[in-house]
């Protein structure tokens, strides 16, 4: 129902927060680091070099620690906050480039965000703040109605149309601001840790919600957290943040199997593996000869679900198969058991580093 | 030693001079200019005018009836228009009715003006670093300036009566709803704003549907501040001509009457709590939605 063509190139983007920051940005360039920048001139490094193509349709997240500049990065794209220099490039035009007349048409129509305290006008019934977005842009209250009543009906809060946020529980204020930000129809969805503040059920169920919604709108979606199964579950591609610099971009395959250094690892070693690789990061090439009747596996099948559904069946290796059912690999109930336990063994010979590492950050 | 004892201060034919020459340059500006001044406020008398007679000259019945409804649509508790109708009525039975009208006119309309200057003066110190400074010290001096001191300017410009009493009283009460528009805008919930701002709200949209009504109750407050301390102010302004409760106050002070004294002085507390009441439920009605939300 949207159309989409809203990838966000985000290019040598940097934020330095602090008194004249334009001064020190080549500084920064050159290398000067974030503990040096704010000894020497009192500035502190928001955002370092970032460079991300996001796809447009597609879940990116960000995900990184506080303090690792993710909400910043995210008020970049619709520039609640002024960056100190660099691009973002959405459908064609820099938003840095924008003038203000300019910036609120395009926060109007073509973004819209979730905020992690929900950022709901408590003097406004639910419904009134669902058609808060379409009001500014000026459309007319009958119809700006019926498209809050739908996405209201959409998000499961039909009844509660006529209550304030304050009588709501948590979980369903954020659905409030989610049919806020999804009545907009706007191309890019920007969550800011919209599911942080929820209890961990409530939180699975939004998160399921929204890869329901996203499978039929095809949204850019940008969604930061710092819970790496949330990012591992929603997150087509994922970007880590730490101190403001990007450390490890790359679907949830690339940060589970190879990650790019101790700190990540730190991350993934309490994962559970098993729910977030597939089939298809460890299985062979299927032998051309093989006539065996096995066994199938969609492609993208978790290694929990291959495991145990091997586990019911006769054989001890299947065929993965792609959509249509062409034959992608062979999978053995050993390689899953091994992918499995290589978590246990990596973590055991990484532990001291990333141990070591925690603790220099959390000083 | 003896400098050290006695603080030196300026030659006192010089200060002699400045105080003569302030006070010259005042009389010449009132012998200048009292007549456009006074004709620069008359449409001000005749507003107050209109006001006064309205209400004094109305069927007693429709006034206790349009005060009790007033009641019942800011608070919608039957308690306060209860309490409202009483008072009235005891005031009226005392033989006040006529000097309480005058009175409520004088609160009502300076508090109006204080609301329509107030409030903008409010949300421009919140907008504007500078002004905000600037204002600061000048309400700092509103409040603290015994107000008798600023009545001698008034008077000498304008002379007594409804006109330089009505100023007094508005410059006394003005300053409690300046700083609490200020301070309401500020504390609004700083999320908030950023939603308005990411939803493309324009300065005066986030003005009109964010900031205003979120800070609502704090403005509310201002206005019962407002309309308290000019109340307190009547008798203060009875002093240069204005009729009412306040002026039968002055004459009981005058003459030793200590019944007239206390009735009338009952009557001002009798109308502060009727305000006091209406505009507390009225505000208390506008925070039923804006507790923490529970989670």
């Amino acid at each position: 129902m949207t159309s989409n063509n809203a990838s966000i190139e985000i290019r040598d983007l940097y934020k330095i927060f602090g008194k004249s920051p334009e001064r020190y940005v080549d500084a920064v360039r050159n290398g000067l680091s974030k503990a040096e920048l704010s000894k020497m001139h009192g500035c502190i490094l928001g955002l370092n070099n970032i460079n991300i193509s996001m796809p447009a349709g597609k879940i990116q997240v960000v995900m990184g620690l506080s303090g690792s500049g993710k909400s910043t990065l995210i008020r970049h794209i619709n520039r609640l906050i002024e960056p100190t220099s660099g691009s973002i490039m959405i459908d064609g035009r820099d938003v840095l480039e924008m003038s203000e007349l300019e910036l609120r048409e395009f926060r109007r129509n073509q973004t819209a965000m979730v905020f992690q305290r929900f950022g709901l006008l408590p003097h406004r019934t639910v419904i009134d703040n669902v058609t808060f977005g379409l009001e500014v842009r000026g459309v007319e209250a009958a119809k700006s109605r019926d498209i809050g009543m739908r996405w209201i009906d959409r998000v499961g809060l039909v009844g509660f149309e006529t209550r304030y946020p304050n009588e709501l529980s948590g979980g369903m204020q954020q659905r409030v601001g989610l049919a806020r930000a999804l009545s907009n129809n706007a191309s890019i969805l920007l969550m800011d840790e919209a599911y942080s503040a929820l209890d961990p059920l409530i939180r699975t169920d939004m998160q399921t919600m929204l890869l329901e919604l996203q499978t039929e709108l095809k949204k850019t979606i940008v969604f930061i957290t710092h819970d790496l199964d949330e990012a591992l579950r929603l997150g087509d591609q994922i970007v880590i943040l730490r101190d403001g610099s990007i450390i490890q971009q790359g679907d949830s395959q690339d940060i589970l199997l190879r990650p790019a250094d101790d700190y990540i690892e730190r991350f993934v070693k309490d994962v559970n593996r098993g729910r977030f690789i597939k089939v298809d990061a460890v299985m062979e090439p299927a032998p051309q000869s093989e006539t065996r009747s096995l066994p199938t596996l969609k492609s993208g099948t978790t290694l929990d679900a291959a495991a145990k559904e091997l586990t019911n069946s006769t054989q001890d290796e299947a065929i993965v198969v792609d959509g249509p059912g062409k034959p992608l690999g062979l999978v053995s109930l050993r390689q899953i058991t091994a992918a499995l336990s290589s978590a246990v063994e990596e973590r055991s010979s990484a532990q001291g580093h990333a141990e070591e590492r925690l603790r220099r950050d959390l000083s | 030693m003896d400098w050290l004892f006695k603080f030196p201060q300026l030659d006192p034919e010089f200060l002699l001079a400045v105080k003569r020459g302030i006070d010259g340059a005042l009389k010449a500006l009132t012998r200048g200019y009292g007549q456009s001044i006074e004709d620069f406020f008359y449409p001000l008398l005749r507003v107050l005018i209109f006001f006064e007679n309205t209400i004094s000259n109305a069927p007693w019945p429709l006034v206790v009836l349009a005060l009790a409804a007033i009641a019942w649509f800011a608070a919608r508790r039957w308690a306060v228009v209860a309490a409202v109708v009483g008072t009235l009525i005891a005031i009226g039975l005392l033989g006040l009715w006529q000097d309480a009208m005058k009175t409520i006119s004088l609160v009502f309309t300076s508090t109006i003006f204080a609301i329509a200057i107030g409030m903008p003066l409010g949300i421009l110190m919140n907008r504007y670093k500078r002004v905000g400074g600037v204002m600061q010290t000048l309400l700092d001096v509103m409040q603290t300036m015994p107000p008798f001191v600023y009545l001698i300017p008034v008077v000498m410009l304008l002379g007594i009566g409804r006109v330089p009493g009505f100023i007094a009283v508005v410059i006394y009460a003005i300053p409690p709803i300046i700083r609490l528009t200020d301070l309401g805008i500020r504390l609004v919930d700083k999320e908030v704003l950023e939603a308005a701002d990411a939803y493309g709200c324009s300065r005066s949209q986030k003005l009109w549907k964010v900031q205003i009504p979120l800070a609502m109750p704090t403005i509310m407050a201002g206005i019962n501040q407002t309309i308290m301390m000019a109340l307190g102010m009547v008798v203060i302004a009875s002093m240069i001509g204005v009729q009412g409760l306040g002026l039968n106050v002055l004459q009981a002070i005058a003459n030793q009457y200590f019944t007239q004294g206390i009735f009338n002085g009952f009557a001002i507390v009798g109308i502060a709590i009727i305000f006091d009441r209406i505009s507390q439920a009225y505000g208390h009605r506008l925070q039923k939605h804006r507790g923490a939300a529970h989670d």
